[in-house]
This record gives structure tokens, sequence and C-alpha cells, in this order.
């Protein structure tokens, strides 16, 4: 790497028991600024449990995690939040009965005057210039959410992360709900992300998607970490294999 | 599920809002009854005292409704409230009574509803057990602390400053009572609307997961709502005693269908997620001018029990008609 600034991500042996249930056993994983790394692995894995711990909806059984080089313990979501993780979640996470603006600004409100109030115009505002930028084409920012369809839900929990992001990005299956032209514009995205120096963690089962943006691929089978190689450096056979365990 | 069979080509004009026909049912509703008592029961109804009564009778159920909107919009539900009234009530004037100070009455009733509602809100949010079953249970516990207290005596208020502030008073031709229920809903509704707090509570009550991966502190905004739902009942008490001039352990017991029947008709999602302030304003007044209107026809009291249960069973079932296949 050629930075000197703390990795955005560090994980340290990180596993999590659920009663007897190991779901993650000693993972180690560094992502730097700039950098996509692919979490692959089959149904059950580990993905999203990993994705959880470092979002601080779970917290790891043992091992440690750092951001940007300062060890951390999230309590909960809004914890890591205020370190500068942004979430993409598999399912979403998004209120239908709210605007699609309120969804973005979920968590944090924008506010105005001593009263502090909600400031609905604003966060309007920002929502649709976002969603002009990224090219998700919703009917209006203030329209419900759960008016949306699948695909303009997914975008706007991207354009949701995006806004946000700071630091590290970690998404889980960000495009299993999407078309192809869909996808190709996520992939944009992400990329578009990359450029600003953000750290990428994503969870994806689609391996051409994840030699085309990926740096580097770690995969996980039961729980266990298998390896990890940089794209340009395996192919699409040795990562199956990694995956299922049956050398090809 | 929501639809997903929008057509892309949609997406760049502006659609009109739907109309939500639910959420007007309690502004028609209102009109008609308004009108058929008015021509059934003409020569009461229609008078200015009976109309001004009516809207007094509404008052503490429309209070205690702004407390009952923040729980049910958060997923929630809150039994305890009637049986809150009857304890705060007592509170209150137990503390008038020996200190002579309407303040420290109005604060020892309120602080009781707001103990309740902490008590309901820790076993919700920490003990983690069903909110029906919690309330259900501290409704009980309340019941029977309320009739304890003062072994089923009455307690006499007859503190004049209380009297006037909380029921008996008028300010510039509007009874104290009416400007109490005013600023509640007020209140509530700037709540609800205008600020972090409401925007939290829908959260929770739409899509808990998705509130809490958001940052929303969710048991703190559990806890809240059933703090705000004692304290809302409490009010109420401070109303009913001011009015009656007196505190006893059957104030409040047969507000609590009356108060779920007016927030639901008035388009509050009994799921959670969707609630409205305005909505349980009109509702409660449109229970109160039917319990009016059923004395007016002469109803006896088991009568009318059995008309206003039919008629709210009526009502909650046209709001909340369709509401899951939306
Ligand atoms: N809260 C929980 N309690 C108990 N077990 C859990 C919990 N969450 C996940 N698990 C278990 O941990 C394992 C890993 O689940 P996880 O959701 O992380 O898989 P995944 O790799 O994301 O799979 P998919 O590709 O299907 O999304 C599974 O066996 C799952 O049953
Ligand atoms: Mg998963």
């Amino acid at each position: 790497m050629t930075t000197t600034t703390a990795a955005p991500l560090r994980l340290e042996g990180v596993s999590k028991h659920f009663g007897g249930v190991t779901a993650i056993q000693r993972f180690d994983l560094e992502v730097a600024p700039g950098e996509i790394v692919a979490l692959v692995g089959d149904n059950g894995a580990g993905k999203s449990t990993l994705v959880k711990i470092i979002s601080g909806l779970y917290q790891p059984s043992e091992g440690s995690i750092e951001i940007n080089g300062e060890q951390v313990t999230f309590r909960d979501a809004a914890d890591a939040r205020a370190k500068g993780v942004e979430v993409v979640y598999q399912d979403l996470a998004l209120v239908d009965l709210q605007p699609v603006y309120m969804n973005l600004f979920l968590g944090r409100e924008l506010r105005r005057g001593p009263l502090r109030v909600l400031d609905r115009k604003e966060m309007a505002r920002q929502t649709q210039q976002l969603v002009d930028d990224l090219d998700v084409r919703i009917p209006s920012a203030r329209a419900l959410l759960g008016d949306l369809s699948g695909g303009q839900r997914q975008g706007i929990a991207i354009a949701r992360a995006t806004h946000w992001a700071s630091g590290l990005v970690l998404m889980d299956e960000p495009t299993a709900a999407l078309g192809v032209a869909e996808t190709a514009k996520v992939e944009e995205v992400i990329l578009k992300l990359k450029q600003r120096g953000a750290a990428v963690l994503i969870v994806s089962h689609n391996l051409d998607q994840v030699f085309r943006i990926a740096d580097r691929v770690t995969v996980l089978r039961r729980g266990t970490q298998v390896g990890t190689r940089p794209t340009a450096g395996t192919d699409k056979n040795e990562v199956i294999g990694m995956i299922t365990g049956l050398s090809s | 599920m929501s639809t997903t069979d929008t057509d892309t080509r949609e997406g760049t004009t502006r659609r009109l809002p739907a109309v939500d026909w639910r959420a007007s049912v309690v502004y028609v509703g209102f009109v008609l009854t308004f009108l058929f008592f008015a021509v059934t029961q003409s020569q009461y109804f229609l008078t200015p005292t009976n109309l001004t009564n009516v809207v007094i009778q509404a008052a503490p159920i429309a209070i205690m409704a702004v407390g009952a909107v923040f729980v049910l919009s958060t997923g929630e539900i809150d039994l305890s409230i009637g049986s809150t009234v009857a304890l705060a009530s007592l509170g209150a004037a137990l503390v008038l009574e020996s200190t002579g100070n309407w303040l420290l009455g109005a604060a020892a009733g309120l602080a009781v509803g707001a103990a309740v509602g902490a008590v309901n809100g820790v076993f919700v949010t920490y003990v983690r057990l069903p909110s029906f079953l919690v309330t259900l249970a501290s409704m009980g516990l309340v019941t029977g602390i309320a009739r304890q207290l003062t072994d089923l005596q009455s307690v006499p208020v007859t503190d004049d400053a209380f009297v006037w502030i909380f029921g008996g008073g008028d300010l510039l031709g509007v009874p104290t009572i009416i400007w109490w229920t005013v600023v509640v809903t007020i209140v509530g509704a700037h709540l609800l609307r205008q600020r972090r707090f409401g925007a939290h509570v829908l959260a929770v009550g739409n899509n808990t997961p998705a509130a809490r991966v958001s940052g929303v502190r969710v048991d703190r905004v559990r806890m809240w709502v059933f703090v705000l739902s004692g304290m809302t009942a409490a009010m109420a008490a401070l109303l009913y005693s001011g009015r009656l001039q007196g505190a006893r352990y059957t104030l409040g017991e047969s507000d609590l269908l009356s108060v779920l029947a007016a927030v639901i008709v008035g388009g509050t999602a009994l799921t959670g997620g969707k609630g409205s302030m305005v909505g349980a304003l009109i509702g409660s007044l449109l229970i109160s001018m039917i319990n009016n209107g059923l004395i007016l026809a002469g109803l006896n009291v088991s009568q009318q029990m059995i008309v206003r249960g039919i008629i709210i069973l009526l009502a909650v079932s046209l709001s909340l008609r369709g509401k899951k296949q939306g």
C-alpha cells in the first residue's frame, strides 16, 4: 500500500458465537483507503454476520476492530456511524411509510431555527440533488418510499451510504435485486467511492462482479476464513474452489 | 408488501398523491353523526350548552389520545391509561389536601403518570415483553393501588386555584379545560410532525430494525412514548379532578376504549408507523358526541354501552379495512 495513514478498517481475530454456534472464527482483514475488498462465500457462511459486527449491530465474541487505527467497541449502529462506518444492508433497512428524504436522513435529520424543528425542505432538496447526481430515477424526493420499485429502493439505500460515506462503506449484496443496467450503475457508484478514497467491503455472490470491481477477495466457508487473494493474482476457478472446499 | 410494478416511464412525472379515503373516515363520520343527532335530537343537541358539554366531555379523551397516538405509532399499545387516571387523580388530590399548593398537587399527579409510564416502558424495552401484556398487568396493578390508597373513598378538591386552572375556570370566555386540550394537542402535533422525536417514533413503528441500523435509539424512543402516555393520562386526571372537584378510584375507568377508538378512527395505524394528532382530536369529539347523543336519546347506561360498542367496532373496522394490503 502506498499510504502511510492508518487503515480505515482492521480486523484481528474476530470471532462470533451465537450460543453454541460459531458463525465467524478468527477473521483477519485490513482494508486500505481507496481499496475495494470483496467478501464471498456460500449462503450461511457468515458474511452478513461479519458486516453486522463491523457496523455495531453485533458485538464480536473475541477479537479487535480498528477504525482508522483506533480500536473501537460499538454498542450499536449509532456508535459505528459516528465513526464514519456506512452500511448498505442486505435487507435494505428502509422505512416504507416515510418519504424518500426522511429515509436518507433518518437518524441524522437536518434541523433549523432555535426550536430545532425538522428542516424537511432542505432534506428534500439535498435528496433530490443526490439522486439526480447518482442518476437514481425516482418520482420525487417527497415520494413515499413504499411506492418505489425494488431497484429504486436499492438505489436509495446506496445513495444514503454514499451521501454519508467518509471512511468505510460496507455493502451486503447491494446489487442482488437489480437488473443489468442498474447493476452497472451501482458498480459505477462504488468505483466513485473508491476514487474518493473510501474503503469498501462488499459482499457479493456474483464473481464476475467481484473480478470487475474488487482489488482483493476474501473467502469465508462456514465461518472460517479460507484465504484472501488479489483479484489480479487469482481466477474464478480458484475462488470457487475456496468457496466450496473442492479443489478443482 | 409494496407493489413494485411502477412503470419506469412514470419515473419522471410527479404522481398526484393518492387520496387515502381511510384518513377521511373520521371527518365524514363526524359530519354525519352531527347531522344525525341534529335532526333526531334537535331541541337539545344543538343548544350551546349541550355543544359546549360535548367538547368538555371530549377534552380528557382528546388529551389521552395524544399520548396514545405516540404509543400506537411506535407499534405498541398502552392499556393502563384508564387506571392511571384514577391513581394520578388521587395522588394529586392527596398532595393538594396536605400541602394546599396547587402546583405541588399537579406535579404529584403528573409524577404518578410518568412513573406508571416508566414502569411500562422498562418492562417493554428492557425485559422485552409485549406491551399489551405489560400494560394489561399494570392496569390491574394500578387499579388495585388506587382502590387501596384511600380505601375506596373519594378525596375532595377544594383548592380554588387548582379548580380554576384545571377545568372549572374560564379564560377569554373559553373554559380552561378546552385551552388545555388545544395546548396539549398542538404540542403533540409539533412533537410528532416537526421534531426528530416524532420522526423516530414513526420509523420505529414502521420498521424497527431499519430504525435501529439508522442510528435511532429504539429503546429510548419506546421508553419515552410510554412516559408520555402516562403523563397525558395524568393530565386528564387533573382535568377530571378540577372539573368534578374531587378525585375517585373510578375516574377514567371507561376511557380506554374511547381513547383507542378516537385514535384509530382518527387515522393512526394500530400496526405502527402512521399517526395523526388532528385525526385523534376529531375522533375524540366524535366519540364524545356519540356518548352525548345516546344519553339524549334516552338510552340507559347498559344500552349506551351496547350501542357504543357496536358503533366503535364499525368505525374501527372501517378505518382499518384494507390497511394490510395497502
Ligand atoms: N442472530 C443469530 N442467532 C443465531 N444464529 C445466527 C444469527 N445470525 C446469523 N446466524 C447464523 O450464522 C450463520 C451465518 O449467517 P449469515 O447471515 O452471516 O450468512 P451469509 O453468509 O450472510 O449468508 P447469505 O449468503 O445467505 O446472506 C448462519 O448459520 C446463521 O444461521
Ligand atoms: Mg447475508
